[in-house]
C-alpha cells in the first residue's frame, strides 16, 4: 500500500504541529489565590524568566518540527520525547517562579495549553510508534521505561509545587488507601468474574440452548447504566444481609465495597463468558477432528486443544473486562465503596479541580496501563501457536 | 417471537407508567423508603427529567454520529489515508479512557451543568461510531466495489449509493454502543449538575432513601434496555433488507 512515501512532510505531523503551535498560545499554567477559585492564565513564555522558558520552548518546537518528517520514525519518536521533556522543564521552573511572592495559599496548575500540548505530543509519539510497530517485548520495555521516567520525575520533587501534587501530599495516606481499594475492586471483581464466567462460557459453548439463553441476558445486564446498577445492588444486598445475618459477619453490607464489587462482577460476566464462547468456537474444526481421531475425550480436547487455541480471544475478553472495571470502579465512590472515585466526587462537591484530577488522572493512567499490558499478553499468547504451526 | 413482542410492550407500558404516573407505584416503593420519608421523588417531575436525559443523549449522539462518520469517510479516502494509523490509535487508546473520568475532566475545563456532560457524551460517543464506520467502509466486498466502478459511478456516487448503505449496519452497531454508553454517562452527569434521571438515584444515595434509588435505577435501566433492544431490532431489519450474505458477516465482525 503506497501511503505516499514520496510526500515531503508527514500529513499527521503537519496537523499536529499546527495544533501544537495553537496550543502554545493558550495558557500553559494558571496561578490561583487558593485551591477553590479560578486561576489567572500564563502563556508558556510568561511562566518564568527567559533563561528558563527558552530551552523548554525550544525543546517543544524541535519536537513538533521533527514530527513533520515523512520518514525516520525513530527520530520523530525521539523528538516527541524531547518535547515532553521540555514541557516538564517548563512546569518545574514555572511553578516556583509563579509562586514567588504569591501568598501562602496560592496554587499553580498546568493550564489548558499544557494539557493540549501533552495530548498532541503523545499522539505524535503514538503515530511514530505505529509506523515502527515494535514487537510485544519492545512495547513492554518502552512502557516500563516511561513508567520509570514518570516515577523519577514525580519523586524528584521537581513538580512538587504543582497544585495536584500538593493535594496529593496532603492526603498521601488516603491516596494509598484509595489505590489499593481501587485495584482490589477492579482486579478482585475480574478474578470473581473469571471464576464464574469461564465455566459458564464452557457450558454455554457445549449447550446451544444455554448459550442462547445466557448471552442475551448478560448483554442486557451490560446496558444497564452503571449508577443504576450500583444503586440497585444496595437494597439487594441489604435484603441479603437481613435474610442471612451471617453475611454481615464476613463484611458484606448493603453499602460500600460489597455492592460495588457485585456490580462490577455482573458487568464483567459478558466480556468474560462471551469471549470464552467465541474463543472456543474459533478452534479450527480440523484440530478438533484430529484430537478426536487420536482418541481424546471431550475433557482432554477442552484442556489440550480448545482452551489453548482460544486463549488469545479469552484473554482479550479479560482485557475488556479489566479496563471497564477500572473505569466503573470510580462509581463506587458514590456509594461509599472507596477508590479513586471518592476523590472525584468529593472534588466535584467542593468544586476543587485538583481533587477531581487526583482521582481522575490515576484512573485514566491505570486504565491505559492495563490496556497496554493486556494487549501485550494477548499478543504473546497469539504469537506462540502461529510459530509452531 | 410473539411472546417477545408481548414482553416488550409490557416493559414499554411499565416504563411509561413509572415516568408519567409515579404515584401509582407508591405501594411498591414504600417498603424501601425510610420512616416518614418521601416515597416518590417529587423535587422534579420524572417526565421532565426523562426528557432532558434523553434529549441530552440524542443531541450528543447525533452530533457524534455526524462528526464521526464524516471523519471516517475522510480517512478512508486515498487523500486521507495517511491519517488512518493515527486515527486507529486514537480510537483504541481513547476508548480505554473511562467515561466517568472523561466527564470529571470536562468539569475543570467547562464548569458545571449540562455543558460538560454534553461535551463528554459527544467526545466519548465519537469513538465507537468512528471505529465501526472505519471498519464498515474499509471492509466492503471488493467485487461490489469493482462492479460499482465498472458501471461508471463517480467517487461521490459510489460513496453515497454503495459504500455508505453497505457500511450502514456496522455503523449502526457503533451508534448503538455509543448511545448505551451515553445513557449511562448522562446518568452520572447529574453529579455535575446536569438535570438527568441520575438526580433521583443520587438524591436517594445522599438521603439513604432506597425507594428513590430503586425508582431512578429502574427507569434508567428500562430506558437503556429498551433503546438498546430497539436499535438491535433496527440493525437486524436493515441487514435483512440489504441481503443477509455480506452485511451479516460484517456486523458480526464489529
Amino acid at each position: 500500500m503506497p501511503v505516499r512515501s514520496t510526500a515531503w512532510l508527514s500529513p499527521p505531523g503537519v496537523l499536529l504541529a499546527v495544533l501544537g503551535v495553537a496550543s502554545l498560545l493558550a495558557p500553559y499554567m494558571t496561578l490561583a489565590a487558593n485551591r477553590i477559585v479560578a486561576g489567572e492564565g500564563f502563556k508558556a513564555w510568561q511562566v518564568a524568566g527567559a533563561e528558563f522558558t527558552a530551552p523548554g520552548m525550544l525543546a517543544v518546537a524541535i519536537g513538533l518540527l521533527l514530527g513533520l518528517l515523512p520518514r525516520w520514525h525513530w527520530l520523530r519518536l525521539t523528538g516527541a520525547a524531547l518535547g515532553l521533556a521540555g514541557m516538564a522543564w517548563l512546569l518545574s521552573h514555572g511553578a516556583p517562579a509563579l509562586l514567588d511572592g504569591a501568598g501562602d495559599y496560592a496554587r499553580v496548575s498546568p493550564g489548558a495549553g499544557f494539557w493540549c500540548l501533552l495530548v498532541i505530543l503523545a499522539l505524535l509519539m503514538a503515530d511514530a510508534l505505529t509506523h515502527l510497530s515494535p514487537g510485544p517485548l519492545a512495547r513492554i520495555g518502552l512502557l516500563l521505561l516511561v513508567l520509570l521516567l514518570m516515577a523519577i520525575l514525580l519523586n524528584s520533587g521537581a513538580l512538587a509545587q504543582l497544585s495536584i501534587l500538593q493535594e496529593y501530599a496532603s492526603r498521601k495516606a488516603a491516596f494509598t488507601d484509595a489505590t489499593w481499594r481501587h485495584l482490589g475492586l477492579a482486579f478482585g471483581s475480574l478474578a470473581m468474574a473469571t471464576a464464574i464466567g469461564v465455566p459458564l462460557g464452557i457450558l454455554a459453548y457445549r449447550r446451544e440452548r444455554l448459550r442462547k439463553a445466557i448471552l442475551p441476558v448478560l448483554s442486557f445486564l451490560q446496558t444497564i447504566p452503571s449508577l443504576a446498577m450500583f444503586g440497585i445492588m444496595i437494597p439487594l444486598l441489604g435484603w441479603f444481609v437481613s435474610v442471612f445475618p451471617g453475611a454481615k459477619a464476613i463484611g458484606i453490607a448493603g453499602v460500600g465495597f460489597a455492592p460495588a464489587f457485585l456490580a462490577l462482577v455482573l458487568y464483567s460476566l459478558l466480556p468474560v463468558a462471551g469471549n470464552v464462547v467465541a474463543g472456543l468456537q474459533s478452534t479450527p474444526a480440523s484440530a478438533i477432528e484430529a484430537a478426536r481421531g487420536m482418541g481424546m475425550s471431550a475433557g482432554q480436547r477442552l484442556l489440550r486443544i480448545e482452551l489453548p487455541l482460544g486463549l488469545p480471544v479469552i484473554l482479550a475478553g479479560l482485557r475488556i473486562a479489566l479496563v471497564q472495571n477500572i473505569g466503573l470502579a470510580v462509581i463506587a465512590g458514590l456509594i461509599g465503596g472507596g477508590g479513586y472515585g471518592a476523590f472525584v466526587f468529593q472534588g466535584l462537591n467542593q468544586t476543587a479541580t485538583d481533587l477531581i484530577l487526583l482521582g481522575a488522572l490515576p484512573t485514566v493512567a491505570l486504565a491505559l496501563l492495563a490496556a497496554m499490558g493486556m494487549d501485550v499478553i494477548v499478543e504473546l499468547t497469539r504469537a506462540t501457536p502461529e510459530e509452531t504451526s | 417471537m410473539k411472546l417477545a413482542a408481548l414482553f416488550r410492550t409490557a416493559l414499554v407500558l411499565l416504563l411509561l407508567a413509572l415516568v408519567i404516573k409515579p404515584t401509582w407505584f407508591t405501594w411498591a416503593f414504600a417498603p424501601f423508603a425510610p420512616d416518614n420519608g418521601a416515597v416518590i421523588y417529587e423535587r422534579a417531575s420524572l417526565l421532565s427529567l426523562s426528557l432532558s436525559h434523553l434529549s441530552l443523549v440524542a443531541l450528543a449522539s447525533t452530533a457524534a454520529t455526524l462528526v464521526a462518520v464524516t471523519l471516517a469517510i475522510l480517512v478512508t479516502r486515498p487523500a486521507g489515508s495517511a491519517f488512518l494509523p493515527l486515527s486507529r490509535t486514537i480510537t483504541n487508546m481513547g476508548q480505554t479512557f473511562p467515561p466517568v473520568a472523561v466527564l470529571a475532566l470536562a468539569v475543570p475545563a467547562l464548569g458545571f451543568g449540562a455543558g460538560p456532560t454534553l461535551v463528554a457524551l459527544f467526545l466519548y460517543g465519537l469513538l465507537p461510531i468512528f471505529e465501526n464506520a472505519i471498519t464498515g467502509l474499509s471492509t466492503l466486498p471488493p467485487a461490489t466495489m469493482e462492479a460499482a466502478r465498472g458501471i461508471g459511478l463517480s467517487h461521490r456516487q459510489r460513496l453515497l449509493r454503495v459504500e455508505l448503505p453497505l457500511a450502514f449496519p456496522v455503523i449502526l452497531t457503533g451508534i448503538r454502543l455509543s448511545v448505551v454508553i451515553a445513557l449511562g454517562t448522562a446518568t452520572i452527569g447529574s453529579t455535575v449538575a446536569a438535570s438527568t434521571l441520575g438526580e433521583v438515584i443520587i438524591a436517594g444515595l445522599l438521603t439513604n432513601n432506597t425507594a428513590f434509588v430503586l425508582q431512578g435505577g429502574l427507569i434508567v435501566g428500562l430506558f437503556a434496555v429498551l433503546i438498546y433492544d430497539a436499535l438491535v431490532q433496527l440493525e437486524v431489519y436493515l441487514s435483512r433488507r440489504l441481503g443477509a450474505g455480506s452485511s451479516g458477516a460484517l456486523a458480526s465482525k464489529a
